[in-house]
């Protein structure tokens, strides 16, 4: 198949800990059938530095953390097709949004991370992008076209809602939206 | 006084912006905002030389013209802390004409044809109620009338106890005749000092004659007794089966019906549960029949229904008005439209549980079947008018808020899905609101309706999803202008 | 004495029931699991999850399953696309309602509201989530409950009254504002009705109440009502 003719998918891992793109390469062989139909146009995990125009596919994991991670979400919509949030994170919020539990968690998380449990040269760093005062799932934020839950998704589920896709069929999650 | 004239405290008559209001008898003469130095006036012109006060009576005759005061029929005109007053009002013949010349079957026959339904909201056939529970094999049997009254700036049902407690008693005599019961509850709110009062003096002075306890009017068959049993500050307990828990000594949740309480009521034995204003029409149908109730009002809502009028209107009051009315006539006519110069904008139907209808709703009689079918409901009978400086998203958030308090908290779609309606208008007041909150707001409104377990939660979103049918453009305006045209809106932020 | 049975139809299939079966029951009985939360078999019907909400013939309201006695003639519908989208939403406004992560969570793979989720096709929740600041309870030496996780199914206080028979739960406040707690809103540690007997952890379909350091595949015990009753019954 022609690189023009080939799907072009892009991820993303906003505030996640990657175990979802893990699972994603768990696909092991599958990938190389997958390689056949698709181009992998941004990702973490190759290198490209601007997300570009005209996506096909996003999957994005990890939760919307921060205004860094805001203005990449904004962007990458405005750039795809279809958004799919890959995994608890980003359909959820999951465990990076376990701070929300606290008021102005934005603020907090950082004291608890930086000062209280910093044994030297306890400070809040500034060089960082500024955390939003929730960690909010992908949906919250921009519209989501699909969804795979998961901490993280098995490489069997991201298989099955990537080809149905593929095939031109909307996912059926009956018995495949288990969280966790 | 030398010229023989009484004083005495009655019930309100429901001029509500225009008291303190003094009724002189005989005559019918009605002075509005009385204060101790008109009293003078009064008391030397109208009752010492006979010269009635012309520019201290009462101007509004409107008011009146179209109302048709049964329930209503003693309020103002009698003592309701003297049993003598109600009895020479011709109280208490009804109950005697019942045990001398009737049986229960005939009274429930009475009821049946005079098309009474339940004025607490529902609007089920009362004939149909009475006679399911007077057929139902078990016993002890109980009659219970309800007297909670939640819905805010709705004070009816309390009108009705502190101005003829006996009407109430009565209907619940007729009502123990007609199903067989020896044992009643009055359920009141705690908030209704006032009324509690009464009721209980009622109740003793009742007794003392023997109108309530053993051997009713000499009639060794037939005893009733009565208990007050309070509310503690729930609007749900206004739902005839929280009204069942809370009598039991339980929390005060609703519970899924079937079973009915006509089957399986207060302590799983049959009993009657019905709104006062129900029972107070009761004596009136027994002494002129039910075929001349069945005449007043429309074919399928018979008689009249109390409202407490209130809001942006120039006459706010409690009114009693013959089923189908117009909404217009009531705003218009009776309520003498809206002051200050400003505009009619809606008409708010049922309380927190009713529709927010528009100008083109105004020709609308009132009655049961066609409020629900424009998504309001009768309610236990508040109206609300609203000007044009009202926020229609401001009004659905202020009602959804309510019930989010008032829920129980037993079903899902209730206690866990107004709250996320809640937070929708919490954001789209905030500046926040996005497009889709518009589907969801109906979505979940849909979904709260038809899935919650009692009437609280099926009605609650009525104002929601009426404000949607006929407001669509405040919340366009609210989530895409950021703008509300009334100023209530964008002002405060709530706490993250 | 013999029962007077019922025919039904349940999704078009004729049955007979015994009369005064509730319709889950009856579907259950005969190959159709329609879903529950907050019911329990050996336990009183409750209706509040309004999950098992079907639609009978000749009427435009919904049931819950759980507590409406089956009726001669009844056609019942268990599946309509309306009732499947409607339990979606129930799920999803239970898992906004409070802080549910499957991922940290002790009951994790165990959990009956994960499970329905998953089952019912429940991959994102609708609403903002509300992130609960609710309380933790660990007091106890080894009964553990944190309300965070607490879907108001009121099984645990059902089953201390009606089978251990102490009432040790119950419920405060009301609406959004509801919290099971024990005796007079005590801790575990102070609980003077508390007989440690472990059955509210049992039969806690989520999280919510468990045993700390067991395995909760071993905590949970779905039937002990059930088994409990019909022992009991049999003396």
């Amino acid at each position: 198949m022609s690189v023009e003719k080939k799907v072009k998918v892009a991820t993303i891992w906003l505030s996640g800990c990657s175990g979802c793109h893990m699972s994603f390469l768990d696909l092991d062989e599958r990938l190389i059938d997958l390689a056949k139909k698709i181009q992998v146009v941004y990702s973490p995990i190759v290198d490209v530095k601007e997300f570009p125009e005209k996506v096909d596919v996003t999957l994005i994991e990890g939760a919307v953390a921060n205004e860094e991670q805001y203005e990449m979400l904004i962007k990458a919509r405005d750039r795809t097709n279809i958004l799919i949030s890959l995994g608890d994170c980003a359909v959820s919020g999951n465990v990076t949004a376990l701070r929300n539990s606290w008021r102005k968690s934005d603020e907090a998380v950082l004291e608890r991370a930086y000062k209280d449990s910093s044994d030297l040269n306890a400070m809040i760093p500034t060089a960082v992008p500024k955390l939003l005062i929730k960690a909010k799932p992908l949906h919250e934020v921009v519209k989501v076209d699909f969804y795979i839950p998961g901490c993280p998704p098995s490489a069997d589920l991201i298989y099955y809602v990537l080809t149905e896709l593929l095939a031109g069929r909307a996912p059926v999650m009956e018995g495949r939206s288990k969280y966790g | 006084m030398e010229n023989g004239c009484k004083v005495a405290r009655t019930g309100c008559i429901g001029t509500c912006s225009v008291g303190p209001a003094v009724l002189i008898e005989p005559g019918d003469y009605l002075y509005q905002n009385v204060t101790p130095e008109k009293v003078r006036d009064i008391v030397r012109d109208h009752i010492v030389l006979g010269l009635p006060v012309k520019s201290m009576l009462y101007k509004n005759q409107a008011y009146f013209q179209k109302q048709h005061r049964l329930v209503l029929r003693n309020a103002g005109k009698i003592d309701p802390t003297r049993i003598e007053d109600y009895i020479s009002a011709g109280g208490y013949a009804a109950i005697a004409k019942c045990l001398a010349t009737m049986t229960p079957q005939g009274v429930i026959y009475e009821i049946k044809t005079s098309g009474l339904r339940g004025r607490g909201g529902a609007g089920f056939s009362t004939g149909q109620k009475w006679s399911l529970v007077a057929r139902a094999q078990s016993s002890p049997k109980y009659v219970v009338a309800n007297l909670d009254e939640g819905d805010p700036g709705v004070f009816a049902n309390r009108t009705l106890a502190e101005a003829d407690p006996h009407a109430i008693l009565e209907g619940m005599l007729i009502a123990a005749y007609a199903i067989g019961a020896e044992k009643g509850y009055i359920y009141i709110r705690s908030e209704y000092p006032l009324a509690i009062q009464t009721l209980q003096k009622a109740i003793a002075q009742a007794k003392a004659l023997s109108l309530l306890g053993e051997n009713i009017l000499g009639i060794d068959t037939f005893k009733f007794n009565l208990e007050l049993r309070f509310g503690a500050g729930a609007f749900v307990a206004g739902e005839e089966t929280a009204i069942l828990a809370s009598v039991e000594g339980r929390r005060a949740m609703p519970r899924p019906r079937p079973p009915y309480p006509a089957n399986s009521g207060l302590w799983k034995k049959p009993t009657l549960i019905q709104n006062v204003e129900t029972l107070a029409n009761i004596p009136l149908i027994i002494q002129n029949g039910g075929l001349w109730f069945s005449k007043i009002g429309t074919s399928k809502c018979t008689g009249t229904k109390c409202f407490s009028l209130t809001g942006h209107v120039t006459n706010p009051g409690l009114i009693e008005v013959p089923m189908g009315i117009t909404l217009r006539e009531v705003v218009f006519d009776i309520g003498g439209g809206v002051p200050d110069g400003r505009k009619f904008k809606a008409v708010l139907v049922g309380g927190p549980s009713g529709g927010c209808l528009p100008d083109t709703l105004l020709e609308l009689p009132v009655d049961y079947d066609s409020l629900t079918k424009v998504g309001a409901i009768m309610g236990s009978g508040g109206i609300v008018v609203l000007d044009d400086k009202s926020c229609m998203v401001d009004t659905a958030k202020f009602f959804t808020e309510f019930c989010v308090d008032e829920s129980c908290g037993k079903c899902t779609p209730c206690r866990a899905g107004l709250i996320r309606v809640e937070e929708i208008f919490d954001r789209i007041t905030q500046g926040n609101g996005k497009i889709e909150d518009i589907s969801t707001l109906e979505k979940s409104g849909v979904f709260i309706r038809d899935m919650s377990l009692c009437g609280l939660g099926q009605t609650a979103p009525n104002p929601v999803l009426t404000t949607l049918r006929y407001f669509k453009n405040e919340y366009l305006e609210h989530i895409v202008d950021k703008k509300c045209a009334a100023g209530k809106c964008f002002r405060e932020v709530k706490e993250a | 004495m013999s029962i007077a049975s019922v025919k039904i139809k349940i999704d078009g299939v004729e049955v007979t029931v015994p009369e005064g079966t509730m319709i889950l029951r009856a579907a259950k009985d005969n190959g159709i699991i329609i879903p529950a939360l907050c019911n329990l078999e050996g336990l009183t019907p409750y209706g509040g999850c309004r999950l098992c909400v079907i639609e009978i013939n000749g009427s435009s309201k919904l049931f819950p399953s759980c507590i409406t006695p089956v009726s001669s003639g009844m056609e019942i519908t268990t599946n309509s696309e309306r009732i499947k989208e409607y339990r979606k939403m129930v799920i999803q406004m239970l898992m906004a309602e409070r802080t549910h992560i499957c991922s940290v969570c002790v009951a994790d793979d165990h959990c009956e509201l994960q499970a329905m989720a998953n089952k019912l096709g429940v991959d994102h929740v609708m609403f903002e989530r509300n992130w609960s600041a609710d309380s933790i309870d660990l007091t106890h030496d080894f009964m553990a409950i944190d309300r965070n996780r607490c879907i108001l199914c009121t099984r645990c206080i059902r089953v201390c009254d009606q089978i251990e028979g102490v009432h040790t739960l119950d419920l405060k406040m009301r609406g959004k504002d509801s919290e099971v707690i024990l005796d007079l809103d005590n801790d575990w540690s102070h609980s003077c009705s508390c007989t440690s007997c472990r059955k509210c952890a049992k039969v806690c379909p989520v999280g919510a109440i468990y045993i700390e350091g067991e395995p909760i595949e071993h905590s949970k015990r779905k039937d002990i009502a059930e088994f409990i009753l019909a022992r009991r019954n049999r003396k």
